[in-house]
């Protein structure tokens, strides 16, 4: 299991760390252009019931030093609310009414 | 049926009488030669907000700035002193561009003791002074004192680092901004380091996407979804009315009465907004800022957001729930501009207030998209040219002050042009 994103008290959503553990909101927002609804679907309702408690692990440390695992955890809590916009909101990857328009994020505090 | 009070015309438009309430032309927005004029008559007399203080946090701190819809590269510095500067950013030598990272097009930042041009090695203080010109000895009568960067005129508001590319200012920085805008001395801007920038090429004019920004007639029918998950919030239907408005000089304000979600009932929410607390007004929880100068000036009950239009192309967006955002709308063409957002939060302590931050950065870029996603449109309806006047309603005072503005200030720089050539 050494090589396991998330805390092991997270195994259960660990299926979903290896594309949604990403540090970046690039990274996010094309990951979930290049998703399907059925495949966002399955890690929001995998993850949402959990995201409370995993949000109190990571309070467990200080913001600026997250062990790897708590880490990983906060970024797939960021991949989380990326895909709830597709899953609660939108019901598509993209924005309604976004068109042809493209917004890029280009500074953003870590982790 | 007004939800609030107006003022004693009955109405925020002809509160103003300059205004007049007749239909609007925007040739202003789909003209090549009214921008060839705009930018002499707007850009090169204003006061142009070009970055905030805490992008230079020391001394020696330094970043680029390039508005290429003017054709001008700027470099703004903490000189060794403290005192900050901004500088063309050209080689005195051969022009080079001086200070830039991975390709001239793009920008840099960083802390140096001094700036050094990657042609022929000529350095430059962060005062602009040159320092040293590799090979003197081959110069002819060479002075370096009188070889320093072109300095541009740079000041400093409320941590809003300023520039002004006339050559004499006709107003100081605080003349310009007036008592309105200056009011806002001493909020804590300085508070909110936490900073999330966005940036987008649209496809219109820069005053069509600043007209999406000044007027909220357009959030229930364009943002339905932003209202909430239920068939009772997305309602199309419903009403918007900002609670005040103000005018002074050129710069504009709007204050709403807020949309409180914080107060709402769970079955009214996104579930990422239960779980995060936040949302498009921003985290609910907001930070003890202590007092808060300048803002609210009407004193609305209920305030929601003040959105301060500082001409031409600055709105300062602040939150009830302490935390500011800014957007600045530089021109490329005509009909193309760049778009800045920098979103700006007291830095988090722990995961569950950057997730907070987080949702509400999300949110801002994924109703943006909407905004930006309807612009193009606008602009080629524009530029079909069907219509000579389009009307506006009174909750589009700030579109019609604006537009009005701008073009007097573009008549004023005929009128002195041609005062000019007669003499």
């Amino acid at each position: 299991m050494s090589d396991a994103l998330l805390p092991p008290e997270f195994a259960d959503v660990e299926p979903w760390a290896a594309t949604w553990c990403l540090a970046t909101e690039p990274e996010r927002w094309a990951m979930r252009l290049a998703s399907t609804m059925d495949e966002m679907q399955a890690f929001y309702d995998a993850f949402f019931p959990r995201a409370e408690e995993a949000i109190a692990w990571c309070d467990r440390f200080p913001l600026d030093a997250l062990p790897a695992d708590a880490e990983h955890l906060l970024q797939l809590l960021h991949s989380l609310l990326m895909v709830s916009y597709a899953v609660e909101v939108w019901h598509q990857p993209e924005v309604v009414h976004g068109g042809s328009a493209v917004i890029d994020r280009i500074v953003e505090p870590r982790p | 049926m007004a939800r609030f009070p107006r003022p004693p015309e009955g109405t925020w438009t002809e509160h103003y009488p300059g205004l007049g309430t007749g239909p609007v032309a925007f040739e202003d927005s789909v003209s090549p030669a009214f921008y060839e004029l705009e930018r002499e008559a707007v850009f090169k007399r204003a006061w142009l907000n070009v970055g905030r203080l805490e992008q230079l946090p020391r001394n020696g701190s330094y970043f680029s700035k390039n508005l290429p819809g003017l054709r001008v590269s700027l470099v703004v510095t903490r000189d060794r002193d403290g005192r900050v500067r901004a500088f063309h950013n050209v080689c005195r030598h051969r022009g080079n561009k001086l200070v830039w990272e991975g390709t001239p097009r793009d920008e840099a930042r960083g802390n140096a003791r001094q700036l050094v041009c990657k042609y022929h090695d000529w350095r430059y203080g962060l005062d602009g002074a040159c320092r040293y010109v590799h090979q003197e000895g081959e110069f002819f009568d060479i002075d370096k004192g009188k070889l320093g960067l072109a300095p541009v005129h740079c000041d400093v508001f409320a941590g809003f680092v300023f520039v002004n590319l006339d050559r004499e200012p006709r107003w100081t920085l605080r003349e310009y901004l007036g008592p309105m805008v200056g009011a806002l001395d001493g909020y804590p801007f300085d508070r909110m380091t936490e900073r999330y920038s966005f940036r987008a090429e649209n496809d219109s004019n820069w005053k069509i996407f600043i007209d999406a920004f000044q007027e909220y007639y357009h959030v229930p029918p364009l943002h339905t979804h932003q209202l909430g998950p239920t068939p009772e919030a997305q309602n199309p239907e419903y009403e918007f009315e900002a609670a005040h408005y103000q005018i002074d000089g050129p710069h504009r304000m709007v204050t709403t009465s807020g949309t409180h979600k914080h107060r709402w009932p769970a079955e009214h929410l996104y579930p990422a907004e239960a779980l995060t607390r936040s949302g498009s007004t921003g985290p609910w929880d907001a930070p003890d800022l202590g007092e808060l100068p300048g803002v609210n000036p009407s004193g609305v009950e209920r305030w929601g957001i003040d959105n301060f239009q500082v001409f031409p192309n600055l709105e300062i967006l602040i939150y009830e729930r302490n935390w500011f955002v800014t957007y600045r709308y530089w021109p490329t063409s005509h009909n193309t501009h760049v778009f800045e957002g920098d979103l700006h939060f007291v830095p988090a302590t722990c995961a569950r207030e950057r997730l907070a931050h987080e949702y509400a950065a999300l949110t801002f870029k994924e109703y943006g998209l909407q905004d930006c996603g309807t612009l193009d449109g606008t602009q080629m309806g524009l530029e079909q040219r069907v219509f000579d006047e389009f009307p506006l309603g009174d909750q589009e005072i700030l579109v019609r002050q604006f537009h009005k503005t701008v073009g007097e200030w573009v008549d004023a720089y005929e009128r002195e042009r041609g005062e000019g050539g007669k003499r």
